[in-house]
């Protein structure tokens, strides 16, 4: 199995589920638009968390016939729902809790990541400029930063030396996720940890445009 | 406490005049002042300054001002859903001066609430602290980021009483609490207009003394 043989959906799912196994019951989780919203699905059983939609859910769940998308959108704009027990919140109120410390996990895409866990994840000058939106806030004060994304990007690394695009923020990235292995960043650079057995390490190198450190062992990601 | 601030639409309307600083609440259209974005389309309101959260969704909420080319500015924090934003910041027909989404809230917060502004570590070492003053506390890095404040407030409240105290359902709560203290008219549009003391006190978020006017809401 390569990434040839993935297909998108594959690759996304893999990446969803290996970062599920990182969260923790009861952690309070924000995830990101796009593939970190597959990742609740994956959960471990026994392993129940708490989503916090920056737009003001404490809780947050799909949408039901309760809530109409009127009233309540999850932070992609989608129709949602809060979960028994949950929380409207104000956005002054859900920022407090994000760079308070308050947020135990924040799982995000990105366009670059660094060697130092420097984050670029919101803007290509000249080309797309959605908006940084709550991303800066997240990855600032988050317990922890997971960054869930595909190792590259038309054949070219996300994972560089140093990032080349205007930053989200510096140093903040904790572990990355990718179809080839997990990564961690520590003060002396990234340590490849777990590994995708469809590939060897040699092929994680290639595509990995910064020194990795290869632990040993080194478990397999499935 | 039972003074009426029910006005026409079309009066609450003629109080945004072109070239107004305005902000309205929501995120993604969700929580936008629905009647009263249609009444400034009706009117022909242009040149606005718009601090909303984001540039919603084509033909929904303000998106709907966007596509109308009302706006000469917009400050927002995301627009990656609104392709037409893109396009008028390209074609230079808006300015977008993009803020990190807490930092908006609290540049809000700090402009209703009498504060010199916020200190955060949002957007150091990023592109977003260029011009901006970095104070150190307790050997901490933090961005100074300004108040921001409007000229009119356009709130959207479900359940809002004679007085203008105000009950948000879902999330459509949002910015408007820290909106609602930011400007220095605020109209809200209610779509449940009940009786005073209809909101138990301790369900009161917004309190009527910040709201100036009331317009109907509802359908749209």
């Amino acid at each position: 199995m390569s990434t040839m043989q993935m297909d998108k959906v594959q690759i996304r799912e893999l990446i969803a589920g290996r970062v599920a196994r990182e969260l923790n019951d009861g952690d309070v989780v924000n995830l990101g638009i796009g593939l970190p919203t597959m990742i609740p699905s994956f959960l471990p059983d026994g392993v129940e968390v708490i989503l916090e939609a920056e737009n003001g859910i404490v809780g947050a769940g799909p949408a039901t016939d309760t809530f109409s998308a009127r009233y309540v959108v999850d932070a992609g704009g989608k129709q949602a729902s809060a979960i028994p027990g949950g929380a409207f919140i104000d956005s002054a109120t859900s920022f407090g809790l994000i760079r308070g410390g308050h947020i135990d996990a924040t799982v995000l895409g990105a366009l670059e990541v660094d060697a130092k866990g420097n984050l670029a994840n919101w803007i290509i000058p000249g080309k797309m400029l959605p908006g940084m939106g709550g991303a800066m806030d997240l990855v600032v004060g988050a317990k922890r930063v997971i960054v869930a994304m595909e190792h590259t990007q038309k054949g070219r690394p996300k994972i560089l030396e140093a990032c080349t695009l205007p930053l989200t923020a510096v140093e903040c990235v904790d572990l990355i996720v990718t179809e080839m292995g997990v990564i961690e960043v520590t003060p002396d650079g990234l340590v490849l940890k777990e590994i995708n057995p469809a590939f060897t390490v040699d092929e994680v190198r290639e595509a990995t445009g910064a020194e990795l450190t290869i632990a040993e062992p080194l478990p397999s990601m499935l | 406490m039972a003074r009426d601030k029910m006005i026409a639409l079309a009066e609450a309307v003629a109080k945004v005049e072109d070239g107004m600083t305005v902000m309205i609440g929501g995120f993604m259209g969700c929580g936008n002042a629905h009647v009263l974005i249609d009444g400034l389309i009706e009117a022909g309101t242009k040149d606005l300054t718009l601090i909303c959260n984001d540039g919603a969704l084509p033909g929904y909420g303000v998106g709907k001002l966007v596509e109308q080319h009302r706006l000469r500015k917009l400050i927002a924090s995301h627009v990656g859903l609104n392709p037409e934003v893109g396009r008028q910041m390209n074609a230079g027909e808006l300015e977008v001066e993009l803020v990190p989404q807490g930092t908006f809230a609290e540049r809000i917060r700090s402009g209703g609430t009498g504060l010199g502004g916020v200190l955060t570590p949002t957007g150091i070492g990023t592109i977003v602290a260029e011009g901006k003053p970095v104070v150190e506390v307790d050997g901490k890095a933090f961005l100074l980021e300004k108040p921001l404040r409007a000229d009119i407030a356009l709130l959207s409240g479900y359940k809002v009483d004679p007085f203008g105290n105000i009950w948000y359902r879902g999330d459509t709560r949002t910015f408007q609490p820290v909106m609602a203290m930011a400007a220095d008219t605020v109209i809200v549009e209610a779509d449940q207009l009940i009786p005073l003391g209809a909101i138990p006190p301790e369900d009161v978020v917004t309190s009527g003394i910040l709201v100036d006017h009331i317009v109907k809401g509802g359908d749209w």
